[in-house]
């Protein structure tokens, strides 16, 4: 009998597609139930989207001035009162929000915390990796306590849409901190396709060589509507914001197509597009690790490669 | 004031590590152990604070294995004005880390505990968040940039969406992200000179920390290999190869 609470990930009132993805592995679970929780100052259109995703029994919404922004110390204790209601599992992506906020809720629950599960074996086994995704293990936990754990949202698919579960009003009555306060959010004003969603990436690396060159890539992404991604190397030199780096310690993702150009391939970067459909690399140098990875591989000087690549796509 | 620094011992970043052919672990033995890198990055900060005149003392703890010592003589070396080893033979998972460090807050008392956003080993992200609500205090993880003024952290944090800015009041707990520094080189006189600062030794035995150990690692695998590519000569036969998969 599991009954999972999904924690709503959610930004400028619109609900974040990591949602959908975590409701796909809680239906791994095999749950007798999935309910999404939208702690937030206005949820209704947040919750609205919730309940329009299939799977899920029900969509619970805390409204409150102070959930304007995802402040860890204010949503946990929130999170904890709702989790006490008979649930058995606690799920929240594996973004840098759900990262922030999911172990300060275990340790309030006085439980530990499976990050960054990759597959289900059963209600308490999951696969997760370790060493930058160099290994793959298998963890059990304790089937008599909350199970918190975050989902990484690379490897599930996003469940549809279509499906029409009621939204109720949730009241937590717990005291909230005062110590923390949102000051502001700077956000990369960006009209692509966002990195972690998008089915294609065009992702570029210290081989492009500068800031201005990286025009190059974003050119190129814009032609085939993609995503633009960034090795650490590339972010390091200031080339592009780290927003946008893929990777171990950024973002993992898994589009459908990876193009990665002038990437040699560390192992901190493959950790992050290991599950992308389609690995395409751009490098001159033909023995980089990229190359051994990569499905189809160009040896070449990128600032040749690109500009024939956007002749030959018309 | 005073910074609490956690500072853990792994597998160096550069090894390529292997499973075991049996799935019981990963090979250890032999291979090159160094500061995770976010500690690094963690024990900066802290020092970069003591030079501002902001903080006072450095204190560098770690939860490790007896030989671990040359360890935290390296981080005395880099900067810190003492080192705490926490001695265990067994790896312990970020609950019990976290309720092994609230001790150390306890008898301490920093008004900063700075550590990594996650250990490389373990790729985990939990101990700071768990350690600040173990503690009841804020916490600013995945840190790019801190301003203490006061008795309050304006910290900079790098989030999916860009960059975010919150205030905590102090004590706090800091998680530091790539961006936020670049860590010092030590030198040779530095290396002489940390053989002589305190380093304190507990039993993690005698702590009194009720174990957070409860996930049982059942099984070690090595990740599914994707199959061989194919090279193209040009960008013509590229564009023809993505084409026929469909993806153009």
């Amino acid at each position: 009998m599991s009954k999972v609470l999904i924690i709503a990930e959610h930004l400028n009132g619109k609900l974040n597609p990591s949602t959908a993805r975590c409701v796909s592995c809680a239906q791994a679970i095999k749950a007798d139930s999935i309910d999404v929780l939208v702690l937030a100052d206005t949820p209704d259109a947040i919750g609205a989207e919730a309940a329009k995703i299939q799977g899920v029994s029900k969509v619970l919404t805390v409204a409150n001035p102070v959930n304007a922004h995802a402040l860890a110390a204010i949503y946990a204790p929130q999170i904890v009162a709702a989790a006490k209601n008979g649930y058995t599992h606690v799920l929240a992506p594996s973004t840098t929000f759900g990262k922030d906020v999911a172990p300060r809720v275990a340790a309030l629950l006085g439980v530990a915390q499976v990050s960054d599960i990759i597959s289900v074996v059963d209600a308490h086994t999951f696969t997760r990796p370790i060493y930058a995704g160099n290994a793959i293990i298998t963890v059990q936990a304790p089937a008599d306590q909350i199970l918190v754990a975050t989902v990484r949202t690379a490897s599930w698919p996003a469940a549809a849409n279509g499906g029409n579960a009621p939204i109720e009003a949730l009241t937590v009555g717990v005291e909230l901190p005062s110590h923390t306060r949102f000051v502001e959010l700077a956000q990369g004003s960006s009209e692509r396709p966002d990195l972690q969603s998008a089915s294609k990436v065009v992702s570029g690396g210290r081989g492009v060589g500068s800031a201005e060159n990286f025009a190059i890539i974003f050119k190129l992404a814009d032609k085939l509507g993609a995503a633009v991604g960034a090795s650490r190397a590339a972010v390091d030199a200031g080339y592009v914001p780290s927003d946008l780096q893929v990777g171990q310690t950024g973002k993992i993702i898994a589009p459908q197509l990876y193009m990665a150009i002038g990437i040699s391939g560390a192992i901190q970067h493959l950790t992050g597009i290991k599950d992308a459909g389609t690995i395409v690399a751009i490098n001159k140098d033909a023995e980089a690790p990229i190359f051994e990875i990569a499905d189809i591989g160009l040896v070449g000087d990128l600032f040749k490669i690109i500009p024939e690549l956007e002749a030959a796509l018309g | 004031m005073k910074i609490l620094v956690g500072y853990k011992r792994v597998v160096d970043y550069n090894v390529r590590i292997q499973v075991k052919p049996d799935g019981s672990g990963v090979v250890t033995e032999g291979v090159k152990l160094s500061a995770n890198p976010f500690d690094d990055i963690a024990l900066e900060e802290a020092l970069r604070l003591r030079e501002k005149g902001i903080a006072s003392e450095v204190v560098v703890a770690t939860i490790a294995p007896a030989d671990a010592q040359a360890h935290l003589r390296n981080g005395l070396a880099m900067g810190a004005n003492r080192a705490i080893h926490v001695v265990t033979g067994d790896a312990v998972q970020p609950l019990t880390a976290a309720r092994v460090f609230l001790k150390l807050i306890e008898k301490e008392q920093p008004q900063i505990v700075i550590l990594g956003k996650q250990a490389i080993d373990d790729d985990c992200n939990q101990t700071g968040q768990m350690l600040a609500a173990l503690w009841d205090r804020p916490q600013a993880t995945f840190a790019s940039k801190v301003e203490v003024s006061g008795n309050a952290a304006k910290v900079t944090r790098e989030v999916d969406a860009g960059l975010e800015t919150i205030e905590v009041d102090l004590p706090a707990v800091i998680t530091t992200d790539l961006r936020l520094n670049e860590p010092r080189f030590i030198k040779l006189p530095d290396i002489m000179k940390a053989k002589s600062k305190p380093l304190e030794t507990l039993q993690l035995a005698d702590l009194g920390v009720a174990s957070g150990d409860t996930l049982k690692t059942t099984n070690y695998a090595p990740p599914a290999k994707r199959s061989k590519g194919v090279m193209v000569k040009d960008a013509a036969e590229l564009v023809a190869a993505l084409k026929t998969k469909g993806l153009l």
